[in-house]
């Protein structure tokens, strides 16, 4: 009997083992595509980064269609892709009624929660990322007041600017944070020419320092806030380079590093609810010799500190998202 | 006297320039280092190789027959409705509004109120545009691809301030209830015995469009309106003298267009999304010009032409899946079908012509 064990247990070894070999990961962009310059790309640098890594391949799509989400899932699930990774709220839905199906597959999905077993949800504490670079906002201006251009009208929007409104408030009780939206549909994402205009408007209110979280919209305000000479602030990938010594620094969203641990993790991933913060590296601002005129040892200083009181659970920031209310700006 | 035989101009006009189209097709596949027969395989494997593949390429060929054939019915009386696209927008609206603000105790009852509804919703959008050309003249194409903005900013105002739940970040509904989920070819051929692939979401609203396409023919051969749409569209002043009213016939045949328009939202809203997103349509609507034009605006040439355009599309979305043809060639290659059976039908038709008529000096 034990004998017979054995050998079943070895077999059932050899084909697991046999299963690992040939799974290999698939990444599955939003209709956004992977050179947006900003969140899918990030993704894409993530899995390119863990492709020349280990030399492995994945398999890729860039959506056309609604329709194709689910479809890329199955496809990708049935062909043996294993883990599958996917950016985008956007996904929540058909994850949550594909992922059932295919209980021996593991996903990821990146800035959405979905609760099943196999599922690996990672989601971003951008409200602390933006709390420290408020901060810097607040320390860096000298008219105390301070610009917001979120992209399209979401509550994770709003979670950034709410963060970046407590960290302002938090440097300068006595600043004013302006805050605006480039509108209320996914073509808020890719704006610049709005982007542009809502800067120069922020501007004429007398705000010196701009944090843009608008996905390509940001690019035209970061554009227009070097153009006019204030300073800006870039989102999710490190933008410092962009305008040297006109933006002040950028808050770090690692997206490629989930992606690269999905990805590393393989068909073994553990599943769960995933939290990137400050605490383990998931979010940060962005330091380099673009910027680095622009931030004093003091300011430094102080986002340091702050950054380690996040982490150490000290210092709690209000996350927008938990109860859709902001204490320090109203929408 | 006709200038070529019925068959050639049904059947050798498309197949000639079907394969023009797959010609530079694989030309430009070569060209970017690809191996084209490799992917016509793979295109015609993925898409009608399996249950899997069908259901996809069935799912997209009921969008196409409910916008095909809306074209073709305003084609009968000479007009061209570019506004597919808005109308099937607001069918949407009419689907998600009668799915979700009303109970329904069985998924049969609420197909035939959403279809109803939707059907509604989307005559009402071509109205506007029917009435001020038959009353003032305003040329129904410019009117009816501008309504298919405002049926967009109207479906955006309405979906994030409206209609999303409370808290979802995607600007779309709350998911329909259980009791309105359509069932899919899986759920119906099963008791039959036939094991149709589940994921796939071809569902009831295909045998709803070969009904409409059925119910189109009799309408526009075998009734007295079907009669006066086509002299209207013939003869304007012909149909005048003999006592047809030329604002009546506008407006009811764009009426009838704008509601099978509307009516494809039982199949992508109704029985895929289960939920009203933005942007659900996805062209389907001007997809419907190119199926109309290649169906030669018969309801039984629309039926094909729209499993053509299925089959493009699912073969498209498997080349996405399955190699590195990057997504905007994949859109260049449908493009190509599309001008060729479309756009540049006189292409192929006039020489045909030009040769039939030959043979038949030949003959004589």
């Amino acid at each position: 009997m034990s004998v017979m064990h054995k050998i079943l247990g070895g077999a059932a070894a050899l084909a697991l083992s046999a299963g690992t070999l040939v799974a290999e990961p698939a990444m599955i962009f939003d209709l956004g595509g992977k050179f947006d310059k900003s969140f899918n790309e990030s993704a894409f640098a993530g899995a390119q980064r863990w492709a020349e890594e280990t030399g492995g391949t994945f398999r890729e799509i860039e959506l056309q269609s609604e329709a194709q989400r689910e479809q890329a899932l199955r496809r990708f699930a049935e062909a043996g892709s294993n883990p599958i990774v996917m950016t985008g709220f956007a996904f929540g839905n058909v994850l949550a009624e594909v992922a059932p199906d295919y209980p021996d597959t593991k996903f990821a999905i990146i800035d959405m929660v979905v609760d099943q077993p196999n599922v690996r949800s990672v989601v971003f504490n951008e409200h602390e990322g933006s709390y420290l670079v408020g901060m810097m906002a607040a320390m860096a201006s000298k008219s105390n007041t301070v610009g917001f251009i979120g992209g399209m009208d979401i509550p994770l929007i709003r979670k950034f600017a709410c963060g970046y409104a407590q960290g302002v408030m938090a440097a300068n009780a006595d600043a004013t944070v302006v805050a605006n939206m480039t509108g209320t549909t996914p073509a808020a994402w890719n704006d610049p020419v709005k982007g542009s205009e809502l800067t120069k408007a922020q501007i004429s209110q007398g705000a010196d320092v701009v944090y843009a979280a608008a996905g390509g919209t940001g690019v035209g305000v970061l554009q227009t806030a070097a153009d006019e000479g204030i300073l800006s602030i870039g989102v999710d990938s490190n933008q410092n380079y962009l305008h040297p010594g006109k933006v002040l620094t950028s808050m770090m969203k690692r997206v490629d590093n989930a992606v690269y641990q999905a990805m590393t993790d393989g068909p073994d991933m553990e599943t769960g609810f995933n939290v990137m913060g400050i605490a383990n590296g998931g979010i940060g601002y962005a330091m380099d010799e673009n910027n680095a005129s622009l931030v004093s040892a003091d300011m430094q200083k102080m986002v340091d500190d702050a950054a380690a009181k996040i982490s150490s659970g000290e210092l709690m920031v209000h996350d927008y998202m938990s109860d859709d209310s902001c204490p320090a700006l109203s929408f | 006297m006709e200038k070529m035989p019925a068959w050639a101009d049904a059947v050798l006009v498309p197949i000639i320039s079907l394969l023009l189209a797959a010609i530079l097709s694989a030309l430009v596949i070569v060209a970017i280092g690809e191996d084209p027969v490799a992917a016509v395989k793979l295109m015609v494997q993925g898409s009608l190789g399996s249950t899997y593949g069908w259901g996809y390429t069935l799912y997209y060929a009921t969008n196409f027959m409910f916008t095909g054939l809306a074209v073709a019915v305003a084609f009968h009386a000479r007009m061209f409705n570019i506004g597919g696209e808005g109308q099937a927008m607001l069918g949407g609206l009419g689907v998600a509004v009668v799915c979700l603000y009303m109970p329904w105790p069985h998924w049969s009852l609420a197909l035939i109120f959403a279809t109803l509804s939707a059907a509604a919703f989307g005559a009402a959008w071509a109205f506007l545009p029917a009435y001020l050309q038959a009353k003032r003249g305003s040329h129904i194409v410019i009117t009816t691809i501008m309504f298919n903005f405002i049926a967009a900013a109207l479906l955006n105002y309405l979906l994030v301030n409206v209609m999303r739940p409370k808290g979802s970040m995607d600007p779309a509904t709350a998911k329909f209830p259980e009791t309105t989920h359509l069932p899919t070819l899986h759920d119906i051929l099963e008791p039959f015995g036939i094991a149709f692939s589940k994921a796939a979401p071809a569902n009831v609203s295909l045998i709803v469009a070969i009904i409409a396409c059925v119910a189109v023919y009799f309408l526009i051969w075998r009734t007295r309106l079907g009669y006066e749409i086509r002299a209207f569209g013939h003869s304007e002043s012909g149909a005048k003298y003999a006592g047809i009213s030329p604002v009546k016939i506008t407006v009811v045949a764009m009426l009838i267009s704008g509601g099978l328009a509307g009516m494809m939202a039982i199949n992508n809203v109704m029985g895929e999304g289960e939920r009203l997103i933005m942007n659900s349509t996805e062209g389907a609507g001007f997809i419907g010009i190119a199926v109309a034009l290649m169906g030669r605006s018969h309801p039984f040439g629309v039926f094909l032409a729209a499993i053509l355009f299925g089959f493009l599309y699912q073969g498209g979305a498997e080349l996405a899946l399955w190699t590195s043809i990057p997504r905007e060639l994949i859109v260049v290659i449908q493009a190509l079908v599309i001008l060729f059976t479309g756009a540049l039908d006189n292409m192929v038709r006039m020489p045909l012509e030009k040769l039939f008529l030959m043979f038949r000096k030949g003959d004589a």
